[in-house]
This record gives structure tokens, C-alpha cells and sequence, in this order.
């Protein structure tokens, strides 16, 4: 029996279908509608695309951007690599999570691309620059 | 009514651009959004008759507007941070509006491209040979050789493929550039299309950049007739730093999991789906427009020794004035560190420098006269790589750093290979042990009656850095790619230069006395 969302994932692959490689473009798309890429998501696009499972299974799990399961919790994202460490993400880290508690989940990215200016988080497509405690302590309550 | 001209800028707009922008608007004045000029620490920095004003809020457009701001720096083109850079690559930084085909086109853009149509194929790959013109990722390969390489291959498809999966930290050149001037990009691809034979062009670029994939977007859109024949598509990474590694991003546009090809064969000759495929940076792709146009020569005639050209280089970290600061090779770090950018942003002794990302070693003071060329640093074992350069003040903790890079590796690690994939988790744990300073009990293994040459003592700190170097010697000879072998640099070179962080005794050279 044919849900709405498997006919939604029909179309998704149905856009891609002119290109050459398009599993991470379909991946993006299902990611970004469904939040995950789930068990069921990955058995139709390895039968339209003539893979296997496993081959759609690996690629999923490979990448840092694809999840199997949908996130419980807005996320923000905080950068920790070299040039925010220099300047002092480190120090910010846990009161961020105590701030956050169960309603925003912190992950964890290395780099923005804003190094000089940091430390640095993105939520969604937004990025945030120059924050401290009370600054970022913002952002969380404003997600939550 | 007043001009006000502020950057569109990723960078600007996560420091408030948007908002000071709208403040203008309010106030009546005609706003413009341009790229940014590259001096960060003002940003957002807002242009009027060419004079700056910033860092700015919203707060401050009144006092901007009527003359009475204290945030004004004068004349943005004569400001020493600008004044004193050699740009090529990023000569519209701060001039343009980045989309804008009328702005690319009256200063000077598609030149390049006209005269690559007008002398053909051959001669343009032997002008970019010609220009000395090295791969701006890390490696440092010589641009014109791939492109030689590729032309000469015969195949029924090519491709292009431009690697903007720019991962390291201190490093946002790829990004500054997409953004500010994607179609100073978008022309270097098509040069390389027509050099080469190939059709298509793929632009892969990393997810954490939504708005340069935006603007490529709407730049490949606009200036589809321009380079027509040559197509253009962007593809958007997910989240793996690996996939920077050339082969790696191959494996990834194709669909696959990034994982690391082994080499031979070369991408040159077999590449996406096994065809011949030039992949190059965004800087590299970038630098050919210039050299196109105004010839081999004028290019080549910047830089030092094998080193032609320039090199946008990328100030950030614990730095006062972070930036862009495209010049010559052959300036020294501690004039890039010290003189341009100003010393630590938070005013402490500057106590290591990185160059090179996540894989570049730590270089001290010490060291800060060594000039900036792809040999002299590999003669110092460290790496230019793509050209970024992390401060770090005083509170910095070096063997934290060093577990970093360990961490980081474990991370991002591919996993094909062993010393990569196993030696990072276990040099963080080695690294933890190191920096917890527990003599540590032998281990099962040792204590086996086989191993009855093994010792029975516990470890003591000596033995657990040189298990650590150890480790470094396999990572670094024993992974297939840059980043499980390159990962020792970092670690070598923190544990060498900073040893009193890693809880070694100081050398104490009076008492040596
Ligand atoms: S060194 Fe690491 S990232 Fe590179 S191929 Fe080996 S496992 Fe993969
Ligand atoms: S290191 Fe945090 S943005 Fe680059």
C-alpha cells in the first residue's frame, strides 16, 4: 500500500532523475523534508536507483549531514575547530548545554568559514558571529 | 540621496550586517549590498563616498549619517590593510555587487575567457603552464600540468571539477570569493572547459555554506549564455571533511560514500565516472581569468622561486585585524602575524601560530621569519596548504591542541585505511593519558608470557611520548591520504615546541650552567 509520503519521495527522485550521480542531491531533499532518511526512504530510492540497500544504507550513514532518525530538538550548531577554540569557544561550551538542556540539542561543527570573527554557530541556514555566554545563552532560548 | 554600500558577505551578515543595512534604508539612504573588502574585524563595515565606517550596529547609522561617528577609518582603498595587498585574485573585493553581470563585465571580466576563445585550446594550457601557477588547495601541483594532462587524454566526456569543500579552519578564501565574485569563477571553469575539451563543470561545494551555494546558484543562472557551450551545476556536500581529498569528493559526486580512491590511477585520466577530470580549487580556477588576460608573464612576475603568483592568505583565530591579505609569496609570518595583523585580538603574547588548517603544524615565534613558499615550509615540516593562518594567544593549551587534532581525525576519518582510522582514537586516548599523568599499568598483551621481553615497569611519561611519536612515524607513512598522514604535524610539532604543556620537565638553561 502506497502512502503519501512514499509518492512525495517518488517525486523527489523523479526531479533528480536527469542527473548524472543523484543520490546526495535526492538525500538532501528527503533529508530536508522529512528530517531523517529513514529505513523506508532508503529501500525506495535503492530500488529506483538500481542499488542495494546496503549501498543507500552506507552513503547515509557515511555522511554527518544525513540521519536516520528525525531530531527530537531544534539544533544549533557551535563550531569548536582551531580558530574558535583560539578564541574561547571552549569556555562557552558548557554553559551552553546546561542552557539548553533537552529543548536544543548543541551539536558539534567544525568550521563556518568566519574564523576571524568567532566563536561562530549556525542555526538552520543563519549563522551567528562574535558570541559569548549572554549572547549565545540568547540564541538557545530563542530556538527552544 | 546618500549611497551607503555594505558587503552581502556571509561573514557580515552573521556580524549584523542585515540589520544595519535595514537601518539605512529606514533612514532614507540608497543601500547597496556589495562583496566584502576582507578586513573582518570591521564588519559590517559601511562604505559612503568610498570612506568606512565600522564595526557597525544599527545604533550607529544616525551618528554616520550626520558626521559625528567615531567609527570612521578614513579613505577603506588607502587603509594599510588594503593599501599594502597585491590583488589579483581578489581585485572586486569590496567594489562590486556580486551577482551583478553589468558590475563583473565592467571591471574587466569575461577578458579572460574572450582571449582564451580567440588563441584556442593549446595555447591556453601552455599560458597557464606558463604562469607557474600552483594548486591553491594544499598540495601545491602544478595547475597547467593537470590541465596538459587532461587535454591531451581522449575520451568522449571530460570534466571539470572545481573542489569547494574548503574545511580547514582559518580558511574562508574559497567562500569569500564564491560569494563575493562567483563569476570570476565561474569564467576560470569555462577557460578550463575550452582548454581541455570538457563539457560540463561541477562546482562541489560544502553544505556549511549555504550562501555561496545561493549566489553560485544565481550566478550559474545569469551567465548560462556566457559560457554556453560549457554547463555548470553545483553540488552540495554533507557535512564530511574528507571529502576535500580530491578522490574523495570524486566518490561523493558520484553518489558514493567519500571515501579515499588510491592513486594510481590520477583523476587527470581517470576521474568522475572514470573519465578524465581536471580538479582544481576555487583559487586556482579563480587566478586563470587574470592570467588570461593580461598574459602568463604578469602573473608569474609576483611570488619568490618556484612560488609564482600570489597568495590570498587568511588571518584568523586570537588575531586583531583578521582578514584577507592577498600578496606575493615571500612574506614572512611574523610580518603576516605581528605587522598586518596586529598581534592577539585579546592583547597577549601570540604564542603559536598554525598554517596550513587542522593538518598544518603549529609554528612558534621562533620561527616567525620563515617566508611564506610552499618549499621553505616543507623544508620546516609544515605546509602552506590553503593558505590559513590560526593565532593562538597565551591561554592556549598546546597538548590540548594536539588531542584536537587527533580527535578531529578520529572524526573525519574515512576509514579506509588502518593507521588513519585507528591510530587517531587511540592517539586521543594516548594524548588523554599523557595529559592526565598517570603512570599507566603494562597492558594485557605485555604482560603475556610470550612477551617476555617486554617491560614490566608501569609506563612512565617518557615511554607514553615516545609511543605518541610512534604513533606519529605510523600515521604519517602509513595512510593513504593527507589527512591521516598529515595529522602528525600538528601533534610533532606541538609536542616539540611546547613540551611543558604536554607536563614534560622545562629545559632550564640557566641550570644547565
Ligand atoms: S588516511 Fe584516513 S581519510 Fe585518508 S584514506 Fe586513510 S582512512 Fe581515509
Ligand atoms: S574555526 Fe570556527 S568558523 Fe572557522
Amino acid at each position: 500500500m502506497r502512502d503519501a509520503k512514499a509518492d512525495r519521495l517518488d517525486e523527489i527522485i523523479a526531479s533528480h532523475s536527469r542527473r548524472e550521480g543523484p543520490l546526495l542531491p535526492i538525500l538532501h531533499d528527503v533529508q530536508a523534508e522529512f528530517g531523517c532518511v529513514d529505513e523506508a526512504s532508503k529501500r525506495q530510492i535503492a530500488l529506483a536507483l538500481n542499488l542495494s540497500r546496503a549501498e543507500v544504507h552506507g552513503v547515509v550513514s557515511f555522511y554527518h549531514d544525513f540521519t536516520a532518525e528525525p531530531k527530537a530538538a531544534p539544533v544549533l550548531k557551535l563550531c569548536r575547530a582551531e580558530s574558535c577554540k583560539a578564541r574561547g569557544v571552549e569556555a562557552l561550551v558548557d554553559g551552553a548545554v546546561a542552557a539548553a538542556s533537552e529543548r536544543v540539542k548543541i551539536e558539534t561543527i567544525y568550521c563556518l568559514g568566519l574564523c576571524s570573527v568567532g566563536p561562530n554557530a549556525m542555526i538552520g541556514n543563519a549563522v551567528h558571529a562574535r558570541l559569548d555566554a549572554p549572547k549565545l545563552e540568547k540564541l538557545i532560548r530563542e530556538i527552544a | 540621496m546618500v549611497m551607503v554600500r555594505i558587503s552581502d558577505d556571509a561573514l557580515a551578515i552573521a556580524c549584523g550586517a542585515d540589520a544595519v543595512a535595514d537601518a539605512f534604508a529606514r533612514a532614507g539612504a540608497t543601500v547597496e549590498r556589495v562583496s566584502s573588502w576582507g578586513m573582518q574585524w570591521l564588519e559590517p563595515l559601511v562604505e559612503i563616498d568610498g570612506k568606512g565606517f565600522g564595526p557597525a550596529t544599527a545604533d550607529d547609522v544616525a551618528a554616520i549619517l550626520d558626521g559625528s561617528s567615531p567609527l570612521g577609518i578614513g579613505v577603506i582603498a588607502e587603509h594599510p590593510f588594503i593599501a599594502k595587498q597585491q590583488r589579483l585574485t581578489f581585485a572586486r573585493a569590496g567594489k562590486t555587487r556580486p551577482t551583478e553581470l553589468a558590475d563583473y563585465e565592467a571591471t574587466g571580466g569575461w577578458k579572460g575567457l574572450a582571449r582564451a576563445r580567440e588563441i584556442g585550446a593549446e595555447a591556453t594550457v601552455e599560458e597557464v603552464v606558463a604562469s607557474g601557477l600552483r594548486g591553491r588547495g594544499g598540495a601545491g601541483f602544478p595547475t597547467g600540468i593537470k590541465w596538459r594532462t587532461v587535454a591531451a587524454a581522449v575520451a568522449d566526456q571530460k570534466y571539470i571539477v572545481c573542489n569547494a569543500d574548503e574545511g580547514d579552519s582559518a580558511t574562508f578564501a574559497d567562500r569569500m570569493l564564491m560569494e563575493g565574485d562567483p563569476y570570476c569563477l565561474i569564467e576560470g571553469m569555462a577557460i578550463a572547459g575550452l582548454a581541455t575539451g570538457a563539457t560540463k563543470g561541477y562546482i562541489y561545494v560544502r553544505s556549511e555554506y549555504p550562501h555561496a551555494i545561493a549566489k553560485l546558484e544565481e550566478a550559474i543562472r545569469r551567465s548560462a549564455h556566457l559560457v554556453a557551450p560549457f554547463v555548470l551545476e553545483v553540488r552540495v556536500g554533507a557535512g564530511a571533511y574528507v571529502c576535500g581529498e580530491e578522490t574523495s569528493l570524486l566518490n561523493s559526486l558520484e553518489g558514493k560514500r567519500g571515501e579515499v580512491r588510491a592513486k594510481p590511477p590520477i583523476p587527470a585520466l581517470v576521474g568522475l565516472f572514470g573519465k578524465p577530470t581536471i580538479v582544481n580549487n576555487v583559487l586556482s580556477l579563480a587566478a586563470v581569468p587574470y592570467i588570461l588576460a593580461k598574459g602568463a608573464k604578469a602573473y608569474a612576475d609576483y611570488g619568490m622561486g618556484r612560488s609564482r603568483g600570489t597568495m590570498p592568505i587568511q588571518l584568523a583565530g586570537n588575531i586583531k585585524h583578521g582578514g584577507l591579505y592577498e600578496t606575493a609569496f615571500g612574506i614572512t609570518l611574523g610580518q603576516l602575524v605581528n605587522e598586518i595583523g596586529g598581534g592577539t585580538d585579546d592583547g597577549s603574547p601570540v604564542k603559536a601560530a598554525q598554517v596550513g588548517g587542522p593538518l598544518g603544524a603549529y609554528l612558534h615565534p621562533d620561527q616567525f621569519d620563515i617566508p611564506f613558499d610552499y618549499e621553505a615550509y616543507a623544508a620546516v615540516d609544515a605546509l602552506i596548504g590553503h593558505g590559513g593562518i590560526t593565532v593562538f594567544g597565551e591561554g592556549a593549551d598546546m597538548a590540548g591542541m594536539a588531542r584536537f587534532a587527533m580527535e578531529f581525525c578520529a572524526a573525519e576519518s574515512c576509514g579506509k585505511c588502518t593507521p588513519c582510522r585507528i591510530g587517531s582514537v587511540r592517539g586521543k586516548e594516548l594524548i588523554d593519558r599523557i595529559m592526565a599523568r598517570v603512570p599507566r599499568q603494562r597492558d594485557t598483551l605485555e604482560g603475556l608470557p610470550q612477551m617476555h621481553n617486554a617491560p614490566t615497569a608501569p609506563r612512565s611519561l617518557e615511554d607514553e611520548i615516545v609511543l605518541l611519536e610512534d604513533l606519529c612515524e605510523t600515521m604519517k607513512f602509513g595512510s593513504l591520504c593527507a589527512l591521516g598522514g598529515f595529522t602528525p604535524y600538528p601533534v610533532m610539532s606541538a609536542l616539540k615546541h611546547w613540551p611543558e604543556d604536554f607536563g614534560a620537565r622545562q629545559s632550564l638553561p640557566e641550570a644547565a650552567e
